[in-house]
């Protein structure tokens, strides 16, 4: 399926209207409207790019700075252990920076332009169990370009999870909650095995077999962050070994559950819709920005919060511009909420404790049929 | 000055140890170095300026210590070649080429830069070069390089073409085995030769000046034959750095001079929006433009880049883009700049363009 643009050098999309339901009201856009919408969503991505400069660049070296300064103090600390829950709270805040911050962002390509090979989106590498390549591919690809498409985008319950009420049921979905609850404290080696499709390799679809390259790649990935938070560092610290495995332990929990409640919270609360294969062919860009806003949702927060989400609580402008560097979003969440407000679109925003309990909500309710 | 390559210290041989590596994975250890000193990467070759001089109105001097990567590529440096700069300008890198004036075996960087209307970089390292700045660096290339067997030696430069000449004036100078050199330079006035002290100080050299804006000079006019030999007559080797058309004068007198010549940037936008030359590089691939996009042109000369969307949010598609014009369709944004990423699948050629693809 391939989604068209609308540029010369594409063919024209269909025209048509635009209709959603959203909880009992429906949200209807003309063909002109959906293209003027798209148009004004588009003009806010041009005046950003073209301001792009010094302070993003600032920016992202600054985040780097700070990882690497909470890395290595967390890593020195974790050898002193009266400092135990200090120095695992830093390593875990580290890990939390590597993988939300910077590495989502800059593999998304929010920093190409810098031409600085350590920030290319192309060739980073994160601190987690999942290979950087595979991430590429099952998010920037998959998930971006599909979001919230029942049967295409894999982010809908990662293979695991019935996340949506048209995902048919089966008895094996009775286990949702327990599988949520394993997929969240170990959350970076579920993101590793996304690539996997174990539910295909479940129905029957593929076997193990086809999947060898990708099986060999997450665990040369995994391999490594293992003999590094759980063998070389805890060896050596001598009789300190047990300390520092159980903080670098802690510090990759405390990553997997904030990781996984920050990413479920940006599609599956209350309000966020889904959408079928039929109804989304032949998406002309107007109505991809569409989609993009009725199936994401933010989380409110300060500062400090937005950095430790990576920005993923402006998850909205996030799914409408993911190339655009991710401290810029709340500068424009106004302007996008606005037009959304004057084209009668939905903007789901709500606090994470709010969101968090629709989600958990959502994935008990749905273990039934 | 003469530096020998050291031997690598115990700190660098524990950083490039495996050990360090499972350590600093999966960033690598110059990512935690660099912070500490920005020249401090073991895989990146960079410099620090530690000094800055402007000897014309129109030039900066700067010199450069290589770190310990810079230091090994750049022992192998031969006078008269050219390596690439690269400097960070408002959040981005760019690269430029420019020939050290430094001759052989100098531990040191020296490198004179003419400030060109409209150059960025050179604008750039005018106004603002100082004591500190870290810049990365490339290897030396180029074979515009002595013949170590000449005894007479002429050697010939124009406005910025003075850098590499310079190099192969000092390094003779050094050796000691040419018996003749004279040296011919040629700038628009007396106030924008570089180096002009230490020139007129070289008693061994004959150092004839040409100004093409001003009177004055040791020698009058245009280039011709009449220069050539008030500077040395039969020479065993001719070296020209220079603009085209003074490569072009010396040639016709002396057709076997050694030359390069500095051709400047072109930051226009070509009228012609397709129709250009389209070269896959990596391939070895070539199409006429046909204006649609990068990718599209690709696949249809019989290519498998890597893919996604093709809508220009999933980054897949990346490629360098290694010289010319595109446009982004998404954003209308046009990238001039040689060596920049650009996501194909929305990019559409603005005349001649080179991917690496």
């Amino acid at each position: 399926m391939t989604i068209a643009l609308t540029t010369p050098v594409e063919p024209t999309p269909v025209e048509r209207t635009l209709e959603k339901t959203v909880d009992g009201t429906t949200v209807r856009m003309s063909a002109e409207q959906v293209e003027a919408f798209g148009a004004e969503l588009d003009a806010i991505k041009e005046r950003v790019i073209a301001d792009l400069g010094e302070r993003d660049a600032d920016y992202i070296r600054r985040m780097v700075k700070a990882q690497r300064g909470l890395e290595i103090g967390g890593r020195a600390l974790l050898y002193l252990p009266p400092l135990w829950p200090v120095a695992t709270a830093m390593l875990g805040l580290s890990k939390i920076i590597d993988n939300m911050e910077i590495g989502h962002n800059v593999m998304h390509g929010q920093y190409d332009w810098m031409g600085d090979p350590a920030l290319q989106g192309r060739v980073f590498e994160w601190d987690t169990a999942c290979p950087a390549e595979h991430w590429r591919h099952s998010h920037n690809y998959m998930h971006h370009t599909y979001t919230n498409i029942v049967d295409m985008d894999r982010d809908i319950g990662y293979g695991i999870l019935r996340m949506s009420k048209d995902q048919k049921w089966n008895p094996y979905f009775l286990g949702n909650p327990v599988y949520a609850f394993l997929l969240m404290v170990l959350f970076q080696y579920g993101v590793a095995l996304h690539e996997m499709e174990t539910e295909r390799i479940r129905a029957g679809e593929i076997t193990v077999g086809d999947k060898r390259e990708v099986l060999k790649e997450i665990w040369h990935k995994t391999k490594k962050q293992t003999l590094k938070d759980y063998v070389a560092f805890p060896l050596l610290a001598g009789p300190f070994a047990p300390f520092v495995f159980a903080g670098n332990l802690t510090a990759n929990l405390m990553r997997n559950v904030w990781a996984f409640m920050i990413i479920f919270c940006g599609h599956f609360p209350a309000g966020t819709q889904e959408f079928s294969i039929e109804e989304t062919k032949a998406e002309t860009r107007g109505q991809w920005y569409f989609r993009q806003i009725l199936g994401s949702a933010n989380l409110t927060g300060g500062k400090l919060f937005h950095i430790l989400s990576g920005n993923l609580s402006f998850q909205i402008e996030h799914h409408l511009f993911p190339d655009l560097p991710a401290h810029r979003y709340a500068e424009i969440s106004g302007e996008v909420r606005d037009i959304c407000r004057r084209y009668g679109i939905p903007y789901n925003s709500g606090s994470l404790p709010k969101h968090f309990a629709s989600v958990v909500r959502k994935i008990v309710r749905l273990a039934l049929p | 000055m003469f530096t020998e390559t050291r031997k690598p210290r115990l700190r660098d041989k524990l950083l490039r140890s495996p050990l360090m590596s499972v350590l600093t994975g999966p960033h690598g250890v110059d990512s935690y170095t660099e912070l500490v000193d920005p020249a401090w990467t073991n895989r990146e070759a960079r410099a620090t300026v530690l000094a800055v001089r402007r000897q014309t109105s129109r030039s900066v001097t700067l010199t450069l210590e290589p770190n310990r990567l810079g230091e090994r590529m750049f022992a192998g440096f031969r006078a008269g070649q050219h390596l690439t700069l690269t400097v960070e300008i408002d959040g981005r890198r760019h690269t430029r080429c420019y020939s050290p004036a430094n001759g052989e075996n100098a531990g040191l960087i020296e490198l004179t830069i003419g400030r060109h209307d409209g150059g960025l970089v050179s604008s750039y390292l005018y106004d603002h070069a100082r004591a500190g700045l870290v810049v990365g660096l490339g290897a030396p290339a180029g074979d515009f390089t002595l013949d170590s067997a000449a005894q007479r030696v002429l050697l010939i430069s124009g406005g910025s073409g003075i850098t590499p000449v310079l190099s192969m004036l000092r390094t003779l100078r050094a050796r000691g085995t040419a018996t003749e050199i004279a040296f011919v330079h040629y700038a628009r006035g007396p106030e924008d030769v570089s180096y002009a002290r230490e020139l007129a100080a070289m008693a061994d050299v004959r150092v004839l000046f040409g100004y093409t804006r001003a009177a004055g000079g040791d020698l009058v006019g245009r280039l011709d034959a009449g220069h050539l030999d008030a500077a040395m007559t039969d020479p065993d080797a001719v070296y020209v750095c220079g603009p085209r058309g003074l490569v072009d004068a010396v040639r016709s007198h002396h057709p076997s001079a050694r030359s390069e010549s500095f051709v400047p940037p072109v930051f226009a936008v070509p009228a012609e929006t397709s129709g250009g030359r389209v070269s896959f590089t990596d391939s070895a691939v070539s199409v006429d433009d046909d204006g649609r996009p990068l990718l599209q042109q690709a696949e249809d000369a019989g290519l498998q880049p890597q893919s996604g969307c093709r809508m220009g949010i999933c980054n897949t598609c990346t490629r360098r883009k290694t010289r010319g014009a595109v446009q982004n369709l998404t954003t209308g944004a046009v990238s001039t700049a040689d060596d920049e990423d650009v996501r194909i699948c929305v990019s559409v050629p603005v005349g001649d363009v080179d991917i690496a693809l």
